[in-house]
């Protein structure tokens, strides 16, 4: 296994679970399952067990490496010199699994529809352009940027609004974008994150070559999970694209008056997304975007920025569902944290956070108090 | 599901038991040296009735429990030596009540260190606790039951003395308030002027009773602190030192540390002087008086004050110091361990000899670390030994090398500080024969089942 | 072993006796500075070898070029007259000792030496270096080890200076811009005074900032405040250099206030002084310095040596002045900061 010779080095000291003032234990999966062995520390050692055959690989450890939300607040957090690596040592044990085929279901069915169909809804190609009917969108030839929508952007019903609200301000702000339709594929994000590297370079190349031949210098992605990918991974597999999350294009373009916005009276609370915060330090843009509303009041939660709480959609959760469920899931701790700060309105700059965010909010049955909205739902509805 | 892991699901829930191999290998261990044992069980409560109802059915049934916080005082004392259930305590994280006037805090036995600073800088912010070097997760109650010390430690001795009460829970699972909180809605006062029975279960490492809230003193935070490290070449004359520096009753907290690396610190004696003011003129007035205190070692040129950079001093500053866990990753190894005696300030020289002889003789890295415990009444001794996780032997030559020091210790007239099994063992027969069979007596009549953290303060014979 | 090139006639006939006379720590008249340097000369006991407070600033009293200040440090070496205590010698001369850790950068002819001081790592871009860097050296490897003379013990120096000087020729550089006047003192005044060559053509940081900036005169606009500067002890080894503070400070703008404690006059930031005596000749000197500053109404203090600046940084911020490194101040003139 790659990094088999790191894991021995984890001492277990447990600052990977917390925020950096302690507020609370901010590690996803060891919020919702509270023994240690779901916690950075417990799958370190548990990798080690595993390696020197003092364990075998059974359901239950299956289930404790693929609740990893792969949200880095260990990185963030651990106080030793390999911290940078935790999540990549996870994903590394992750693929072992994958190349025993003794996965969880859940991830199996994901990574096969992935490979069958291009994207895990068993949706046809066809119908991937179907979000942007009916909108100004055109498709790519040769426009400045490439508006890079993703899977979930594509089908899921509630992202699909999103991605339409984005494609739509973008285009109204003055920006030359274009998109791909059924030409688009997979980025491969929580492919890689799930463990199956050689679908994630086969998607990538896939992508990549499809990006050269259209001539895509600049992508602008909706999904920071794409934009993850896009910016950290395809370097290193050839595609070097300028790759901005739609967030960091229109923070300036709000700022240069191009989206004029009129008085909104509303009081907001903005969740950080792990793939553009944590794995990608972008936490201005989503909020200089926010503050240049006027009338509107940012209300921070306690845990924000690099402190931020997963939402526990990342690592291929938002498919398996290994994190969810029940009154301890993450996303539902996450909206009552939200529902604290006194806010209506949850921002989100992703749509994955915002389907596990909403469905949250469902199961607490706050509807009538909490809203998610992604950040372009509420620009859109403060333009002049 | 066993008849034992389906009454454990009826109390906590399914979802918080565990039998499986995965627990099991996590929980049979601790980061330090001792061998591990497995348990039966794993269980994760969120309440102390669930806590009074599982020590009943392991009391019914005669099966251990041992209680667990974060497991970090690396000497074993949560390897369920005799299997059982470990009850991981960490679902009981509430901060109950901090009374800002009576200056404490009443606790859930499972609240980490860094909950409780974080919860009083944002609603106290003129309030603190001693808070001790072990990582930010280690639990206050867990901290108090093996005696720890932290920042407030020469002020105000050990952190176990810092408490307002406790409430536990008993061998029959029975729960019995102690201190004033038995007969008081406040938890002011851990004994006095009653009998003080705290020291029924402190010290004891669960073997007495299970700590399910603690009442923890407060003390004032001023707005500024700060750092100063005077540097010393003679190890005898530390002691000297550091009567000097407690007598102008300034200091916070006093270590002393020396070991070889980095670069920085190799050679000398390092005297870390923790002060706070609420005022620049307050610090300065006690930072003066702190450093006229050792004139006259400076004037010998027997030591001085260090600069200290700016970038370490964040890191001195930190609470807990983060820094105190990297050691473990000195050699790339992700391991340390240290014994700790608790022994007179006096012994400074003696045992700052002995860890160099031991690091020398068995080839390991090390850090010697003394916190000193009240105006210089004692200290405690960290012979700490850095060692990789990945070599076997390297494991191996730093057993050897802590058990030398268990011998040296107790030679020295030192108690040991999270005693393991062994220095238990070692302890118990050094022991006055009489405080042994109070021992005994106190263990047979609370724990008549011995189903308590089994193992350990186990009296066979007086 | 390297010796001293020192003439003791030269003190014999000092007309002045400017090395003690001016010392603002011994206080002496012409006569007892006289005989008190003669009888260090012939190695005889004096008073001045237990009370010099290590500053440095004979070295530029003396204007006859007869090394004051080495001598009175060779002299503590040989009685064994300690100036700091041991632990502190001991940790000093650690922190030195090359453990090959150094770094390098592009090494070209022609490069920048940030010797042991890791600010300059991150302190050095912009416009001012765009024609050195990323050609420089950095590390224990290249450190000069002038400090030790704070403590009496040239015989460190004496050891590992040409070392040092042997790493720069293995790298084959001509012309070293150093960014610390200690070093640059050393490669040009104590070396020399010890005998031992330097193949490279030493230049201090301020007469290439100096240039520099006048080769950037169009994007400075002037500053237009009021600074105090820090000298440090370093500078005085290298005095001839002194002057191109003014020159910047009037080339940028910048109006340098006229207090007592400058040029000639100025005093120790005082680390080296409380490591060495303790609390009340540091603080003495500490508060009479930023006094001076404040009464002559300084809106900046500007450091020359990141460490004097850690050192003093923090008490002139608490009196409202701002500190800045020398560095900064001029990338601030060209817009830069």
């Amino acid at each position: 296994m790659k990094y088999a010779d790191m894991v021995h080095r984890c001492f277990r000291c447990g600052y990977c679970k917390f925020t950096s003032d302690y507020t609370d234990f901010n590690c996803p999966a060891y919020r919702k399952f509270r023994f240690e062995t779901y916690s950075p520390g417990g799958r370190m050692w548990l990798i080690r067990g595993w390696l020197n055959g003092d364990i075998k690989n059974s359901e239950r450890f299956q289930e404790i490496l693929f609740s990893c939300a792969t949200c880095a607040n260990c990185v963030e957090h651990c106080v030793f010199t390999f911290s940078d690596d935790l999540v990549n040592i996870f994903i590394a044990a992750r693929e072992e699994l994958v190349a025993d085929g003794l996965i969880p279901p859940p991830v199996r069915d994901y990574l096969k529809n992935i490979h069958v169909n291009g994207n895990p809804y068993k949706a046809p190609a066809a119908e991937r352009g179907k979000w942007a009917e009916g909108t100004s969108m055109e498709a790519y030839a040769g426009q400045e940027y490439l508006f890079y929508v993703g899977c979930v952007g594509s089908y899921d019903e509630r992202a699909v609004k999103i991605a339409r609200a984005v494609g739509t301000l973008l285009v109204k702000a003055g920006l030359s974008i274009g998109i791909l339709g059924e030409k688009e594929t997979c980025d491969g994000n929580e492919v890689r994150a799930l463990g199956e590297a050689g679908l994630f370079e086969q998607l990538a190349a896939q992508n990549i070559q499809a990006f050269r031949d259209l001539g895509v210098k600049k992508v602008i992605t909706l999904d920071p999970h794409a934009f993850n990918a896009f910016k950290n991974d395809y370097p290193g597999l050839g595609g070097e694209f300028e790759v901005y999350h739609y967030t960091q294009v229109l923070a300036p373009l709000i700022q240069g008056g191009k989206v004029p916005l009129k008085e909104c009276s509303l009081k907001v609370t903005y969740h950080d997304p792990c793939y553009l915060g944590r794995h990608n330090t972008e936490y201005q843009a989503p909020r200089s975007i926010l503050k240049a509303i006027p009338g509107l009041e940012l209300a921070e939660m306690e845990r924000n920025g690099e402190n931020a709480f997963c939402c526990g959609g990342g690592g291929g959760n938002f498919f398996t569902d290994i994190l969810g469920g029940g009154e301890e899931s993450p996303a539902r701790l996450r909206v009552r944290e939200a529902l604290d700060t006194g806010a209506e309105i949850i921002a989100v700059a992703c749509p994955q956070c915002a389907k596990m965010l909403e469905d949250a909010v469902k199961s607490e049955e706050m509807d009538d108090r909490l809203k998610v909205m992604d950040i372009a739902e509420i620009v859109n509805g403060c333009v002049i | 599901m066993t008849d034992i892991t389906q009454a454990l699901a009826g109390i906590v829930g399914e979802a918080y038991v565990s039998n499986h191999p995965e627990e099991a290998y996590f929980y049979a261990r601790d980061p330090g040296l001792m061998p591990p044992h497995a348990p039966d069980y794993v269980v994760v409560p969120k309440v102390v009735e669930e806590i009074q109802e599982i020590v009943s059915l392991a009391n019914r049934e005669k099966i251990p429990v041992v209680p667990m916080g974060a497991g970090l005082a690396l000497t074993g004392l949560v390897i369920p030596l005799k299997g059982g259930i470990v009850i991981d305590m960490k679902r009981m994280t509430r901060i109950l009540k901090v009374n800002e006037t009576g200056r404490h805090a009443i606790v859930e036995g499972g609240t980490s260190q860094g909950l409780l600073k974080s919860y009083l800088e944002k609603h106290h912010p003129r309030l603190r606790h001693s808070i001790p070097d072990s990582p930010a997760t280690a639990t206050i109650a867990a901290n108090v039951m093996i005696h720890g010390q932290g920042r407030l430690t020469q002020q105000y001795g050990f952190n176990s003395d810092m408490i307002t009460g406790l409430e536990v829970v008993l061998a029959s699972g029975q729960v019995s308030r102690i201190g004033s909180c038995a007969l008081s809605p406040d938890w002011f006062s851990k004994g006095a002027p009653l009998p003080d029975l705290t020291g029924l279960f402190l010290g004891w490492f669960g073997a007495t009773g299970i700590i399910t809230k603690i009442g923890v003193k407060l003390y004032p935070k001023k707005k500024l602190r700060d750092v100063e490290i005077f540097l010393t070449d003679r190890a005898d004359l530390v002691p000297d030192m550091i009567y000097e520096l407690t007598h102008t009753e300034m200091v916070e907290d006093i270590n002393v540390f020396a070991q070889p690396k980095p670069m920085i610190f190799k050679d000398n004696h390092h005297i870390t002087l923790f002060f706070t003011g609420d005022t620049d003129e307050e610090l300065e007035f006690k930072r003066k008086t702190i450093w006229h205190s050792l004139d006259r070692f400076i004037r010998n040129k027997d030591g001085g004050f260090m600069g200290v950079p700016p970038v370490m001093k964040p890191t001195l500053l930190d609470m807990p110091q983060r820094s105190v866990s990297r050691f473990a990753d000195v050699t790339k190894g992700g391991g340390f361990e240290y014994s700790g005696p608790i022994i007179m300030v006096d012994k400074y020289p003696a045992c700052a000899q002995k860890i160099l002889e031991l690091a020398e003789k068995y080839d390991l890295g090390y850090s010697g670390m003394a916190r000193i415990i009240g105006r210089s009444h004692a200290m405690m001794y960290g012979f700490a030994f850095t060692f990789n996780r990945a070599d076997p032997d390297m494991m191996e030559r730093t057993r050897k090398a802590l058990h030398e020091v268990s011998v040296f210790a107790l030679e020295a007239g030192g108690i040991f500080w999270k005693a393991t099994v062994d220095e238990q063992r070692m302890a118990m027969e050094k022991m006055d024969p009489v405080t042994l069979g109070l021992m005994k007596m106190i263990k047979e009549q609370m724990d008549p089942n011995g189903i308590m953290n089994p193992g350990n303060w186990e009296v066979t014979e007086v | 072993m390297y010796t001293l090139k020192f003439d003791e006639n030269v003190c014999r006939t000092c007309p002045t006796g400017d090395c003690l006379v001016k010392c603002q720590y011994l206080h002496l008249d012409k006569e007892t500075a006289v005989a008190e340097m003669v009888k260090i000369g012939q190695g005889a006991d004096s008073f001045v070898l237990n009370d010099c407070v290590t500053c440095y600033a004979c070295e530029e009293y003396c204007r006859r070029g007869n090394h004051p200040f080495y001598l009175i440090t060779e002299r503590r070496q040989e009685k064994g007259i300690l100036t700091a205590p041991r632990a502190i010698t001991r940790q000093w001369i650690n922190i030195g000792e090359p453990q090959g850790k150094y770094r390098l950068g592009e090494v070209k002819e022609r490069v920048l030496s940030f010797g042991f001081m890791p600010e300059f790592l991150g302190w050095i871009k912009g416009r001012l270096f765009e024609d050195v860097m990323p050609s420089y050296i950095f590390g224990q490897e290249f450190f000069c080890n002038v400090v030790y003379i704070h403590f009496a013990d040239t015989a460190v120096i004496k050891e590992r200076l040409p070392q040092v000087v042997d790493n720069f020729r293995k790298l084959g550089v001509k012309e070293v811009i150093f960014l610390h006047d200690e070093c640059y003192g050393a490669f040009t005044q104590l070396a020399p005074a010890f005998g031992i060559d330097v193949p490279f053509q030493s230049i201090h940081y301020y007469e290439y900032l100096y240039h520099r900036l006048q080769e950037l005169k169009d994007l400075i606009r002037p500053l237009n405040i009021r600074v105090a500067y820090q000298r440090p002890c370093s500078s005085r080894l290298s005095s001839d250099q002194h002057h191109f503070f003014a020159d910047i400070m009037d080339l940028i703008g910048v109006d340098l206030v006229a207090r007592e404690y400058q040029d000639e006059n100025a005093l120790c930031c005082g680390g080296i002084l409380s490591m060495n005596y303790g609390y009340d000749l540091a603080h003495d000197v500490q508060k009479r310095n930023i006094d001076d500053m404040t009464a002559h109404g300084a809106q900046f203090c500007v450091f020359n040596c990141p460490a004097c600046q850690s050192t003093l940084g923090p008490l002139v911020a608490k009196q409202g002045i701002k500190p800045i490194h020398m560095i900064h101040l001029c990338r601030k003139a060209i817009g830069e900061m």
